[in-house]
């Protein structure tokens, strides 16, 4: 097992290498010049030469990269160009928000998730089975963006529940805090639902079939012990594997909602970035992104391997 | 029998039933693209034409659907729109499918080396998701609705090489590509005249899956400006457009949501409907059931 998770670890390195290479080539090459960039078309030739050279921009790109690289190892992420603050302090305040909205969507897609699938297949094919199939369906159908348009209507501009975009720090008291993080972290569960209870309910449905249900049921064990301890302890097996996928799903997710719902947090900080060019917040935050990815889903699969014993990784470099 | 008639290659039997899935999706997918080509003929208004005197009105008789912000009518935009995300979703998969099936193909065909490589690269790529890939090669140019479609095809080139790859897998020691050899058939021949015939239905499942994800991918990229530019009438852009009157006018954003709607449950039922027919895996399922 620590031989796996070495290796793991070995890997994701590996891949963060990669995608800094990748980031870093996209974002130095294709513009013709970075200086260009943040003078503007019209600044004197002089002036954007004297910035190459001040900028590094005329060396190598492979020195270029090392450059920032080894910058980049040391924790110095740059400095961003729109703002004139480092990068670090900017960004690490983003991820924290970014995570309060993860998380929270996280657990509740999980827990909602699991709960429906479990419903849905305990009615397998009554009514509550497609109520739950259609529901859960139309959330993943449809872009989360038209989603939280939706909730803007109902709960801000309809109902006038919750404020219809924007951020509260805890400092401005807890009600207010929470109330900006109901209507986006809503959004984010309602698009990620399907996967898990869909799962969840067809994993259930073939382990309320298996022999070890019926002779749990034959011992005479209550239905909810049954059904809690046996049944479902067995079918989450795939549940955990399709929430390591939604991640991902759910990064990307972040990246909208945040934007939809103005949440400053590591999206709208990435959009921000993108669309004022501010190629070292962009470099910075996309690495943020993918080792963050990477180490989820390193977790998954750990805690895939912890539950299921069937599984021993070691042999075999998935 | 349909095990066997997969194995041999041999195109689905004709005698098997539609699936009701595939119907209902290929009457919803059907209709949309119907409808979305022939907008610029049955559009009831023009929909680039702004007008302030019919800013918006609520949908009635004239205007179905209401008019948006600059009076233009919302049903021609979203007619016009639908070709738009029509075609992006539509180019997108084509893109990964011409850069992902062959590479796919290459590294299941070859495996050792050349597969690892190929596989590692995908792993880098995926270890990114797939809007920030998107985002990246978006960042860096002026945005377009073309090069919306380039980096969403782009994003999804290494999920088709690997359901390629898998396939591949399957046929690489098959007789008949054994015989191919034998016949010292070039690997391009062999790869594309011998494999891919067989190793297409998963591959077709796969690719109508990835209009769609490619048809809402490349709308929330268009959503947060980065894919069309107005005054076109994608539906991520509409949206987008519409987000500020979401109070006084919420058929604006309504109408392209709900079509956007319509659009990918269409498709996915046809997925479905594919799946259940051509897919083996599936058929073995139902076989042994």
């Amino acid at each position: 097992m620590a031989g796996y998770v070495l290796r793991r670890l070995f890997l994701i390195v590996l891949v963060l290498v990669a995608v800094s290479l990748l980031v870093f080539t996209i974002t130095s090459i294709l513009p013709a010049s970075v200086a260009h960039l943040i003078l503007g078309p019209f600044a004197p030739p002089e002036q954007v030469k004297a910035l190459e050279i001040k900028l590094g921009l005329n060396d190598p790109i492979l020195v270029q990269y090392w450059r920032w690289a080894s910058r980049f190892m040391t924790g110095d992420f740059g400095e961003s160009m729109l703002m004139n603050r480092p990068v670090a302090p900017i960004l690490a305040e983003a991820i924290q928000r970014s995570a309060t909205l993860a998380i929270s969507a996280f657990v509740l897609i999980a827990v909602i998730g699991i709960a429906l699938g479990v419903i849905a297949a305990l009615h397998h094919n009554r009514l509550l089975d497609h109520v739950v199939s259609v529901t859960t369906y139309l959330g993943i159908a449809v872009p989360e963006f038209f989603w939280s348009i939706v909730v803007i209507l109902v709960f801000a501009a309809y109902l006038g529940w919750l404020p219809a975009s924007g951020y509260e720090p805890l400092s401005a008291g807890f009600s207010v805090w929470l109330k900006h993080l109901i209507a986006p972290t809503l959004t984010l569960v309602f698009a990620h639902l399907a996967h898990v209870s869909r799962l969840t309910r067809s994993s259930m449905i073939d382990v309320l079939e298996s022999p070890y249900v019926t002779a749990a049921r034959a011992k005479g064990l209550p239905e909810r012990v049954v059904i809690v301890r046996h049944a479902l302890r067995n079918a989450l097996l795939p549940t955990i594997t399709v929430l390591a996928l939604d991640i991902g799903r759910l990064m990307g997710g972040i990246v909208v909602i945040e934007t939809v719902f103005a949440y400053p947090g590591l999206g709208r900080l990435l959009i921000f970035s993108i669309q004022q060019r501010d190629l070292p917040m962009l470099q910075a935050a996309i690495l943020v992104v993918a080792a963050i990815y990477a180490f989820a889903n390193l977790c998954a699969d750990l805690l895939y391997a912890w539950l299921n014993p069937k599984i021993r990784y070691g042999r075999t470099v998935v | 029998m349909a095990e066997l008639s997969f194995e041999s290659g041999a195109p689905a039997p004709a005698r098997r039933p539609v699936p009701a899935q595939l119907k209902a999706g290929l009457v919803i997918v059907g209709s949309i693209v119907l409808l979305s080509l022939l907008a610029p003929w049955i559009a009831p208004h023009p929909w680039d034409t702004i007008s302030i005197r019919t800013r918006f009105q609520p949908p009635s008789m004239t205007y179905w659907f209401g008019t948006d912000d600059y009076g233009r009518d919302v049903l021609s935009r979203l007619l016009m729109g639908g070709r738009l995300s029509l075609a992006m979703g539509i180019g997108a998969t084509l893109i990964s499918v011409l850069i992902g099936v062959p590479v796919g193909l290459a590294a299941g065909y070859f495996a050792g080396k050349v597969d690892e490589v190929l596989m590692r690269v995908a792993d880098v790529l995926m270890a990114i998701p797939a809007i920030m890939l998107g985002l990246l090669v978006l960042a860096v140019t002026p945005p377009a609705l073309w090069k919306t479609a380039v980096a969403v095809g782009f994003v999804y080139v290494p999920l088709i090489a690997r359901v390629a790859r898998s396939v591949t897998l399957g046929f690489a020691n098959a007789e008949f590509v054994e015989a191919a050899r034998a016949r010292a058939e070039s690997a391009p021949y062999i790869l594309f005249r011998e494999i891919l015939p067989n190793a297409w239905p998963p591959l077709i499942v796969e690719a109508s899956l990835r209009v769609t994800y490619a048809i809402l991918l490349g709308s929330a990229l268009s959503f947060l400006g980065l894919g069309a530019q107005p005054p076109s009438s994608d539906w991520g852009l509409m949206i987008s457009e519409a987000r500020a009157f979401i109070d006084r006018a919420p058929w604006i954003a309504l109408a392209p949501g709900f079509a956007m709607c319509l659009l990918v449950i269409g498709i996915n039922l046809i997925g479905d409907g594919l799946r259940e027919r051509l897919d083996p895996r599936l058929k073995r399922q139902v076989a042994r059931l």
